[in-house]
């Protein structure tokens, strides 16, 4: 993306108070869900396949193909209802971009909801948003009743036969809760214990019924897409993971912020040109590029690294939220990694014994060697805890909380290693 | 200590039952009935427990279990003001821990985080979402405060012990800041 200073905000654009529906609609708001009801070349299947090939890569971390995951849905059966799951939970530390489009484009999410509930023949969309985001509920629910009151969502929307609910559901402070099948626990008034798959979403979701589960923001992308079309879409940033993105900057730089532009941003344009380099004129020690749990990376890993999927896969690591973290060269990475292990614990919800026992066990040895008590066998230990975890568990948080430990203590061994006193092996 | 009336007003049962017509199950509806019961009684006693579960007609195990899972509902009495301050991630590497420590210490809190004079308390927040203005805290499951300093918590200490209203902080957009 060479002209990148050039680029144009569309996901949070440059214009004052669109948030609100008279502002959003005089830019061509709710055109698209318009279109996609009233319009005879859009039925639910031309919808998910204008989606599909635009190939928006769900913003929740995975970067899946929207329209694609909306394919796997089985087809209607008359009286069986269907709904949407819209992920707005936002835990994942790092990320700070799904806030800020409840307070600039509400509008996007609600109008993307209602045009996916069109698409896969949904009766209603439940927008689900963290407990800590009290304001933003209230923002988002404000802007829901102007689209209610124009008549945009509920019953016979645009005249038509098509009635579809969307509704906002107030989490209550739990990381697990982002996890797609914890959410719809959540939802459903319970315990939310993440469930075992398969059966899947698509066939055994929200109170048993078919449901597809997106992040908010993957579902603000949907009416730009629809308006301007798929290959509109495919030009913006990166090819194949196209779009705009949010690019949440933390940590030690001049300018943190949320920034939106192309993907495949060079990971150094981003920390010099856009976040203002590091401060102090420090040099950077680390970068963690999409959210606590994606693969750490040393500064010589970031040189000529691109933000998107591909990219960042190539260089070991992943896009997952994109939200950034920078880190200076006098961060004591053995604390940094406490800390992230002891978040996982915190949130770790205790049905699998490799993830209770393990994420436990990372803080236990951590302390140990942050204290200065620990041996080069801890280290092996913490890898080894690694290797009973991942993969083994009911959902993917037992491995979000492995990767950093694993990635860290084998990308800055050096650093852990002079923490530790050297295993002394009796003789004899 | 004034008695307590563990019931909902008609207006109260009313919202109840907007949100219980927003699902197909009423059970789904416990969420935000905890979060009206929780903002009424101030935390959630095993009174108010009861009340919610009286009311959604669920048992009370089963309401019990849902409060306690999640970190927002309070589970003991607690003073009024809670300053909730992000020691995680990018806040945690730009002294977030420290500047809890720091709030303890200023309102001389006791090893539940609560302040001596019994109206504010601070506690550890994991990650909350606005990690671009940290080191960030929230207060008393509301507004939050941005870019944290020694200076801004003695500010937000004052106001609270004073009950006074802390503003919500609008964050502008960040571009464009281009510099090469
Ligand atoms: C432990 C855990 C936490 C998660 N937290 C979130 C979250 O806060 N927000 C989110 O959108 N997705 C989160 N996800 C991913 C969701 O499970 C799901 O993949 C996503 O919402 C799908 O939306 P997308 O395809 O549009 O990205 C989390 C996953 C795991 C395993
Ligand atoms: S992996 Fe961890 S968080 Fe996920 S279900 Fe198992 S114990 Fe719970
Ligand atoms: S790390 Fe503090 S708000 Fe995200």
């Amino acid at each position: 993306m060479e002209n990148w200073r050039d680029y144009q905000r569309v996901l949070l654009p440059n214009i004052p108070d669109f948030h609100k529906i008279e502002v959003y609609e005089a830019h061509d708001g709710y055109k698209a869900l318009r279109a996609a009801i009233t319009e005879e070349k859009w039925t639910p299947k031309t919808v998910v396949d204008e989606v599909k090939k635009a190939n928006i890569r769900g913003r929740g971390g995975a970067g899946f193909n929207a329209g694609l995951k909306w394919s796997f849905m089985p087809p209607k059966k008359e009286g069986v209802p269907r709904y949407l799951a819209c992920n707005g939970d936002e835990s994942e530390p790092g990320t700070c971009k799904d806030r800020r489009i409840f307070e600039y484009n509400p509008h996007a999410i609600i109008e993307g909801a209602i045009i996916a509930c069109y698409a896969m023949e949904m009766d209603a969309a439940y927008i689900y948003i963290r407990g800590e985001y009290g304001d933003w509920i209230d923002m988002m629910q404000k802007a829901l009743d102007d689209t209610y009151a124009k008549g945009y969502a509920g019953k016979n929307i645009f005249g038509s036969n098509i009635s579809i609910d969307v509704y906002l559901h107030r989490g209550a402070g739990a990381y697990i809760c982002g996890e797609e099948t914890s959410l719809m626990e959540s939802l459903e008034g319970k315990r939310p214990y993440p469930r075992s798959k398969p059966p899947f979403p698509a066939q055994f979701g929200l109170w048993g019924k078919p449901t597809t589960i997106n992040n908010v923001e993957t579902l603000s992308h949907v009416p730009m897409v629809m308006r301007n079309g798929a290959d509109w879409y495919l030009s913006i940033g990166a090819a194949t993971n196209p779009g705009p993105v949010l690019y949440g900057i933390s940590g030690h730089v001049n300018r943190p912020g949320l920034y939106e532009y192309p993907s495949g941003m060079l990971i150094t344009d981003l920390i010099y040109k856009v976040a203002g380099g590091i401060r102090g004129g420090k040099k950077i020690k680390a970068v963690v590029p999409g959210g606590s749990s994606v693969p750490i990376l040393t500064a010589e890993m970031i040189e000529g690294v691109k933000m998107d999927a591909d990219s960042l896969r190539a260089a070991g690591s992943m896009l997952g939220t994109a939200g950034m973290c920078v880190l200076d060269e006098d961060t004591d990475m053995v604390k940094f990694l406490l800390r992230v292990a002891k978040f996982y614990d915190h949130e770790s919800c205790g049905q699998c014994t490799p993830c209770r026992e393990g994420t436990g066990w990372f803080v236990k040895v951590l302390k140990k060697i942050d204290a200065g008590q620990g041996t080069t066998r801890d280290l092996d230990l913490l890898l080894e805890l690694c290797d009973t975890m991942e993969g083994r568990t009911v959902c993917a948080l037992a491995d979000a909380a492995a990767w950093p430990v694993r990635n860290t203590v084998k990308r800055f061994r050096a650093e852990f290693e002079a923490r530790v006193r050297p295993e002394l092996v009796a003789i004899g | 200590m004034e008695t307590v009336q563990y019931t909902f007003t008609e207006a109260e049962h009313a919202e109840i039952r907007k949100h219980v017509a927003k699902y197909p199950d009423r059970r789904s509806a416990v969420m935000p009935a905890l979060w009206i019961a929780q903002e009424k009684f101030g935390w959630l006693s095993p009174e108010a427990v009861k009340l919610v579960a009286e009311t959604l007609d669920i048992p009370y195990a089963h309401v019990y279990g849902v409060a306690s899972f999640y970190t927002m509902y309070f589970k003991e009495r607690v003073p009024k003001h809670l300053i909730e301050i992000c020691t995680c991630f990018s806040c945690g590497a730009n002294g977030g821990q420290e500047l809890l420590d720091y709030t303890k210490a200023q309102i001389q809190a006791d090893d539940k985080g609560h302040g001596k004079d019994g109206k504010i308390w601070a506690r550890a927040a994991e990650c909350l979402g606005a990690c671009d203005t940290g080191p960030v805290c929230q207060i008393t499951n509301r507004h939050y405060a941005h870019n944290l300093t020694r200076e801004k918590i003695d500010s937000l200490i004052s106001k609270l012990s004073n009950d006074e209203e802390i503003p919500y902080e609008q964050i502008p957009l960040s571009n464009p800041s281009i510099t090469d």
